[in-house]
């Protein structure tokens, strides 16, 4: 609770990983840290559990509910989604500063297909980052004020990774 | 833009040492993994693997050590094989900092060990390694061996790729050992073959000797390619193989 930053990674099944997050009240030490305005990091499945669920093999499970919307199958002519992508970033993205046309490094099977997140002219819209694979896109990151997410593995991702994380901390 | 791809650069790793020759004077220690690692890392390389073919059980206690000294240093991703016959070989690996794991005779052995591995740790982990070789009389026309493609494993080699892939292999590592140190180029039918059955990732391995060979095999299918025996000669540069496959419209890194 106390830390300046906290980072939620994640790799293998979604049900796996929420499972061993409630053990140790993961979903509540994060959304206590997100009222409190403490930063949060996700990254892969650390991202996907941010959202509102998660559906594989036919199976639903709840995810954080930090954000609308269901980590689900890429459609795509090869999955996993494995190597180094491209990401279109967002005007006014601080997580990306300096590195926006560098590649990153993902390996996912899953992926959120829709952000549906409803926001007005009081709330700040979050800033979301796309990618895109075999005629799929997905979000591939979110900054939303405290909680931010990547679905690539940044300490993964040689300098360009380095430096997203690099922005991430000098933010804390 | 899409997805790059891949250039691999193996290293055969001893008892801790890189083995093959070497021809990188500008290391002080050329046969360091760690500092090799490095400097593939620094030419371009964007994922490495690490083949074990230590015979020891303290060479393998030092390989851990060299897995674990890479991923401290160097920042792409690591694939370890060699010798992986259970999940707690699996699990130290992982634990040692290895982002995938390469399995092949542990797996034709006992096909189960694949569904197994991806339960646990994904199927993200999981790389099927495949030394294939031309087998008249077998369906596909391609056989698995083992030993170094020296026996035959009996079973066809198309039918065992898609096989793992239900199981849960998230990728498929495909050695043409007919190919394999000839430097005549990839096994483009052979790739081919198993673009057409499987929906996983294909890394292409096997008879790179020039900087035009790697084009045609991302045009057979490849995902990704590797190479060892060029790269640790110092034949070809990562960033040459690169300028190539982007002249043929591949995009990279």
């Amino acid at each position: 609770m106390e830390a300046d930053g906290l980072l939620v990674p994640g790799v293998g099944a979604y049900a796996a990983c929420m499972a061993g997050l409630r053990e140790i009240h993961g979903p509540r030490l994060i959304a206590r840290r997100l009222s409190g305005g403490r930063p949060v990091l996700g990254i892969c499945v650390g991202m996907q559990v941010l959202f509102e669920r998660g559906v594989e093999h036919g199976v639903e499970t709840d995810g954080c509910d930090e954000w609308p919307g269901v980590v689900e199958r890429l459609q795509a002519p090869v999955v996993p989604h494995m190597g180094w992508n491209t990401v279109e970033v967002p005007s006014g993205t601080s997580l990306f500063a300096g590195v926006e046309d560098q590649r990153f490094y993902f390996v996912h099977s899953y992926g959120v297909r829709d952000w549906s997140l409803v926001t007005n002219s009081r709330t700040r819209a979050p800033l979301v980052t796309w990618a895109e694979h075999g005629g799929d896109r997905f979000v591939a990151a979110v900054e939303n004020g405290p909680l931010t997410a990547t679905q690539f593995h940044p300490e993964k991702s040689g300098d360009a990774g380095a430096a997203l994380l690099r922005n991430w901390v000098l933010g804390l | 833009m899409s997805l790059a791809v891949r250039v691999i650069a193996c290293l055969d790793v001893d008892g801790g040492r890189v083995v093959k020759g070497i021809n990188f004077q500008e290391l002080r220690d050329a046969g360091d993994p760690v500092e090799l690692a490095r400097a593939y890392d620094a030419e371009g390389a964007d994922e490495l693997t690490f083949l074990d073919i230590s015979a020891s059980h303290e060479g393998r206690a030092t390989t851990m050590e060299i897995v674990s000294r890479t991923a401290e240093e160097v920042f792409i991703p690591l694939t370890v094989g060699g010798g992986v016959s259970s999940i707690a070989d699996v699990d130290r690996l992982l634990r040692a900092g290895a982002d995938k794991i390469a399995v092949n005779t542990a797996a034709i052995r006992r096909p189960e060990l694949v569904a197994e591995i991806a339960d646990r740790f994904g199927n993200q982990v999981l790389v099927l390694s495949v030394d294939a070789r031309r087998a008249p009389g077998t369906d596909s026309g391609f056989e698995v061996t083992t030993h170094g493609g020296r026996e035959s494993a009996g079973i066809d080699a198309i039918a065992w790729a898609v096989r793992a892939a239900e199981l849960g292999a998230g990728e498929i590592l495909l050695n043409a050992m007919d190919a394999d140190g000839t430097q005549d180029g990839f096994d483009l039918e052979l790739i081919r073959a198993v673009r057409r059955e499987v929906s996983i990732p294909v890394i292409a391995s096997g008879g790179a000797g020039a900087t035009e060979h790697f084009a045609p095999a991302v045009d057979a299918g490849a995902d990704a390619v590797l190479a060892a025996t060029v790269f640790h000669f110092g034949t070809l540069r990562i960033a040459d193989v690169k300028q190539s496959l982007s002249a043929a419209g591949h995009p990279v890194r």
